[in-house]
């Protein structure tokens, strides 16, 4: 997958996300102190918070963007390229070869999420002061402490995108065009969003699989609120054992005919 | 390895596929040798390829069975495909990685493949079907011969006791298709059992010892080579300017003559039945027919090919 252009294109778009809000911020700060959001405007005074701002803005649409892609052509990218087939008579085993292809997807969430905040803590770094930083609830915490968040709050994406890269997985095993299950799994992280924001659905509002995505803000609070890392990870825990359950039926007799 | 009961690569036993309301492959029952190099014809839509990915357990059958190696697929598709190679409907691989890699990545996903000994194999293979130079480029470089050959290498990757073939020599130039010949010859002195499916007929007559030919999904005719050839009735032609004696010469050895003409002759040709083809020429002489031409001819295994599956060019289904 890392031997690809695409994927490290994909990565490179998301690195992009961190490094232009900081730019930007940079460049209009130096006119106009203090305008802005709240949230963007405390970049200007600490390096180490352009991270989280980039994830907020990166989760509702660019990285399921790029798992969308990554995960709708696991199987249908085969199938395209005429190599699942061989990958079958190998013989690498349905099973496997599902499984195999799912932890390159998780693989991939872990790299995008890392991207934003590693890229986001750098491009801080270099561009704004840094120091002990204020977090959400008005508590201080040291560098080495916001570092360590920083890296639970990619886990907590990266647990967040699980749940969509096994639907994707799934959709995937529909179809032979690669687009298309690319496509059809961006529209679902889309769509999943939308349902979120209808007051009339709040019943179903738990089980949407973006429910929690944002909600990594809680872990930028002192003390640390488990709550949503836990529901999270269960309700992705969920996504993931249906849409596998799914995927798994869809492909172990599947007629390979591409 | 144990070898299959009854020395049979392949057998089916009313094998059949419908997709919706249409029958692909109708109770079909193949027997392949062990050892053999068995072609394996028919039209384009006729059902091979259909049968092909049910034997590599790519696709499931509606009813009937299948034994590959002696054991049933697709059920033990895992214990039985590392033993089988294959090239099905075209190559495919990933264009974004070089030709090397890509072996490397197919041998990678066979458990049973041993890693130490993949660099090596993957050369080997690359040598033998003469891309060893070539194997460092990234695929989207290759012409199609090229990647029709890297899926030859992808088959002969592992040591196999079956090799199955779906239309090699497509987009090969004429030396790449008498190396496939020559790499079908050697496999077989290893002891690979070779399945061919190919609608050139003049390549299976060359290699090939066994043959079965589909048609509309059904297998109308299997045996060896000589055995589907005995199956036409040799025809006596005889080119003479004398037609009607010649024909009354075929009326007393029992033939019925059919006579063409041409510009300054007759061509007199009859089926040969039981008549002793040596007795035909001393008849004709003592009844002073003048002979211009005389010949014996078995059916061709491409006569065979049309007068089974029909003569017209549209595709049945």
């Amino acid at each position: 997958m890392f031997r690809r252009r695409r994927t490290l294109a994909m990565l490179g778009a998301v690195a992009l996300i961190p490094i232009l809000i900081a730019i930007a911020v940079r460049v209009s700060s130096s006119r106009a102190t203090g305008r802005g959001p709240a949230f963007l405007d405390q970049i200007s005074q600490n390096g180490l918070f352009v991270s989280f701002v980039a994830m907020v803005v990166a989760i509702p649409l660019f990285l399921p963007l790029t798992v969308g892609v990554v995960a709708g052509d696991t199987i249908a990218g085969e199938a395209g390229g005429g190599t699942l087939r061989y990958l079958l008579v190998a013989p690498a085993g349905r099973v496997r070869l599902l499984v195999v292809k799912y932890l390159g997807s998780a693989v991939f969430c872990v790299a995008a999420s890392l991207t934003v905040i590693v890229f986001g803590t750098l491009i801080g770094v270099i561009l704004f002061p840094t120091g002990p930083v204020t977090l959400l609830s008005g508590d201080t915490v040291s560098v080495g402490e916001s570092l360590l968040r920083s890296l639970l709050v990619a886990s907590y994406v990266t647990i967040s995108l699980l749940g969509l890269s096994m639907i994707g997985l799934f959709i995937s095993t529909l179809t032979d065009v690669p687009v298309g299950s690319m496509a059809a799994t961006v529209v679902m992280a889309v769509a999943s969003q939308v349902l979120d924001q209808l007051p009339q659905l709040d019943w179903l509002h738990p089980f949407l699989f973006s429910h929690y995505w944002l909600s990594f803000a809680d872990l930028l609070r002192q003390p640390i609120s488990w709550d949503s890392y836990g529901s999270n990870a269960i309700l992705q825990g969920a996504y993931m054992v249906i849409f596998g359950a799914l995927a798994y039926g869809r492909f172990s007799a599947k007629d390979i005919l591409s | 390895m144990t070898r299959d009961a009854g020395g049979m690569a392949i057998e089916t036993a009313g094998l059949t596929k419908r997709f919706g309301s249409q029958v692909a492959v109708n109770s079909v029952d193949l027997s392949v040798p062990s050892g053999s190099v068995f072609g394996f014809l028919g039209p384009n839509g006729s059902g091979k390829t259909t049968t092909i990915r049910m034997l590599l357990g790519l696709v499931t059958a509606t009813s009937g069975r299948a034994t590959v190696l002696g054991h049933d697929m697709p059920g033990n598709a895992l214990a039985v495909l590392p033993e089988v190679g294959a090239l099905v409907e075209g190559p495919g691989f990933y264009p974004f990685l070089s030709g090397a890699a890509n072996l490397h990545r197919l041998d990678g996903a066979d458990r049973l493949a041993p890693s130490a000994t993949r660099s090596a194999r993957v050369e080997t293979a690359l040598e033998r079907v003469g891309l060893g130079g070539v194997g460092n480029k990234k695929v989207k470089a290759y012409s199609l011969g090229m990647k029709q050959r890297l899926g030859l290498a992808n088959a002969l990757l592992s040591p196999r006791r079956l090799i199955v073939l779906d239309e090699p020599t497509n987009g090969l130039d004429p030396q790449g298709t008498r190396e496939v010949r020559s790499l079908v010859r050697s496999l077989t002195e290893e002891g690979t059992t070779v399945f061919v499916s190919s609608h050139l007929l003049a390549e299976i007559e060359q290699i090939c010892t066994h043959a079965a030919i589909m048609s509309v999904g059904n297998l109308v005719a299997q045996g060896t080579i000589e055995d589907l050839r005995s199956v036409g009735a040799p025809t006596v032609t005889v080119s003479t300017p004398d037609a009607a004696e010649t024909a009354s010469v075929f009326a007393t050895l029992g033939l019925a003559a059919e006579i063409t003409h041409t510009d300054d002759a007759a061509v007199v040709t009859a089926q040969l039945g039981t008549v002793d083809p040596d007795a035909i020429v001393p008849a004709l002489i003592a009844a002073n027919v003048r002979i211009r031409g005389f010949s014996v001819l078995r059916p061709s295994l491409e006569d065979l090919f049309v007068q089974l599956t029909g003569e017209g060019f549209d595709i049945v289904q």
